[in-house]
């Protein structure tokens, strides 16, 4: 007799991974030294938490909206516009999400039908596939490489359009690699884009951490804003991941047809973090060049540090990750994390997890306090030399 | 702020070596760096902040504030009463403020006892102290700029995309 499935045939194929076996192993660990997290090493600044307690204490407990508080979109509107120079009007270009992955969702959902492709850059962060394929779409992945600086080329997406791809999915600065485009490449992105007519859902919640140069938002470029979804949000420049908050802007049809699909599964993002966040935009941006400059510093040290134990690496333009190369270790990304983990109590996320071809690499995050990054350094700099014994 | 003297604010152990990876800079030049910080007067010592509330220490196990009105002197304004009474080793700190009164000390003693006879002998017999009111501490929450709580638990998760 045949047992029945109720799981969907979608979910039922959607790879769960050893990854998660992984995560499992390392969160049951007690005094992990963790180079694992894929969020900042501050809590939400003070005022910030204080406007959110008052919200609570003044009974601000009900629904918003469905596009979000319309105080918060004209902040988001000013905010933009100031940093970036964007111009979303607060009425109808502009929604307001759980987090960038709903926005993300959304996106896919809004433009996608069956069948239809969507491009995602490789390495990339873990939902990108998912998601697409939830919406019945078919992802379509452009692998970047360690020698072209993990960034895609205009001729690898021109190469990959075909009649039924409706979009690509982008981000910079990247997790897990922390590369980053200039203002020359993604024109040249953009001129490929054009084409092929793709809608270009970019994801540059990353993007206020972006080092060595100023960050170009995609929307900003000459003839893109038409195609463009902007996914942006809260969570790491302002260290309100737990917050859940988020936001999406682009042209009117497409907020629309995002905000249908938001008001049936969402209804609206929590009014609590929406009354936060107004204060995060309206106190403008204290301490973030200060908490920058901490990044940077621990990204250089980083870069050498690797690179001087064998686990080479380019130095990355933004967020706060590392991709290193573990060739010289012999092991293959899942292992090396899992003995790193047991037999030195160091997390690495395995680099498999952003993508098959990256098996020789892990992604390191250095949203960790300069101390604890040298242990690890020092930790893994005894792994390598085990490893390159035996091998 | 010079991020050398950031990082030293931090942490005023890290070495010119360390220092000097930080910064892209070679560690001579941060000695030398240092050297005039602390000839100029903008680095004026190295210490380690101490929560005292954990430690039995014999001769400072208490603190009080002290709020002192005094007649300024002709010619010297408050700058030589003042240095008469900051010459106690008995006073941590001492600082000339504006409103009711005009100078605050911090004071140190083993006890409350020694606090008040510190008051009672030396201070307020003093020519141009017109009063005083003092505030034993009680309990201190934050100094300079450390909060003195055990360490805090680690409320991040400790892996995630």
């Amino acid at each position: 007799m045949m047992k029945k499935n109720y799981v969907s045939a979608v979910v039922e194929k959607m790879a769960p991974s050893g990854i998660r076996a992984f995560f499992d192993l390392v969160l049951g660990m007690k005094d992990v030294i963790s180079l694992g997290v894929g969020e900042p090493d501050f809590v939400t600044p003070w005022n910030i938490r204080e406007t959110g307690i008052f919200a609570l204490e003044e009974g601000y407990t009900s629904y918003t909206s469905n596009k979000g508080l319309y105080k918060l979109r004209l902040y988001l509107n000013r905010f933009l516009h100031q940093r970036y120079g964007l111009d979303y009007s607060a009425e109808d270009e502009m929604l307001v999400t759980v987090g960038v992955s709903e926005g993300l969702d959304l996106a896919v959902r809004a433009i996608v039908n069956p069948g239809e492709q969507i491009l995602i850059p490789q390495p990339s962060y873990v939902s990108y596939g998912p998601v697409v394929e939830l919406a019945g779409g078919e992802p379509v992945y452009l692998p970047a490489d360690e020698q072209g600086g993990f960034k895609i080329t205009p001729g690898q997406i021109d190469k990959a359009c075909t009649p039924k791809t409706k979009g690509i999915l982008l981000n910079y600065p990247v997790n897990p690699t922390g590369a980053t485009y200039t203002k020359k490449e993604l024109e040249a992105i953009q001129r490929v884009c054009k084409k092929h007519d793709l809608v270009v859902i970019c994801d540059e919640v990353y993007g206020d951490l972006t080092y060595d140069g100023e960050h170009v938002p995609y929307p900003s470029l000459p003839g893109a804003r038409a195609h463009t979804i902007y996914l942006n949000g809260f969570s790491k420049a302002f260290a309100m991941t737990g917050w859940r908050l988020g936001y999406a802007c682009g042209p009117k049809p497409i907020i629309a047809a995002m905000t249908k699909i938001h008001q049936y599964t969402i209804l609206c993002a929590p009014i609590v973090s929406q009354m936060a966040a107004c204060e995060a935009l309206q106190a403008g941006k204290r301490g973030v060049e200060e908490m920058k400059r901490e990044y940077r510093r621990r990204r250089d040290f980083m870069t050498e540090s690797l690179n001087a134990i064998g686990l080479g690496c380019a130095k990355p333009q933004g967020a706060f990750y590392m991709f290193p190369c573990i060739a010289q270790s012999g092991l293959r990304s899942l292992e090396f994390a899992s003995r790193l983990l047991k037999e030195h109590k160091v997390a690495v996320v395995p680099g498999v997890a952003f993508g098959l071809h990256y098996d020789n690499y892990v992604r390191m995050s250095y949203a960790t306090n300069y101390e604890q990054l040298k242990i690890a350094v020092n930790h893994m700099a005894l792994f390598m030399k085990k490893c390159r014994s035996f091998s | 702020m010079d991020e050398i003297l950031e990082l030293l604010e931090k942490d005023a152990r890290i070495s010119a070596g360390e220092i000097a990876k930080l910064v892209k800079d070679d560690e001579r030049s941060v000695k030398r760096k240092i050297k005039k910080y602390e000839t100029d007067g903008v680095i004026v010592g190295y210490k380690t902040v101490i929560n005292k509330e954990l430690v039995r220490s014999v001769d400072h196990e208490l603190r009080a504030l002290i709020e002192v009105n005094v007649m300024p002197q002709k010619n010297l304004g408050f700058d030589h009463i003042a240095e008469r009474i900051y010459r106690f080793p008995e006073v941590t700190s001492c600082y000339l403020v504006s409103g009711t009164y005009d100078l605050l000390l911090v004071v140190e003693g083993k006890d409350m006892q020694t606090i008040s006879n510190f008051i009672a002998e030396k201070l307020s017999p003093m020519e141009n102290v017109r009063g005083t009111v003092t505030h034993f501490l009680l309990k201190k929450y934050k100094e300079d700029g450390v909060m003195l709580k055990h360490r805090e638990e680690n409320k991040r998760i400790a892996i995630s995309y």
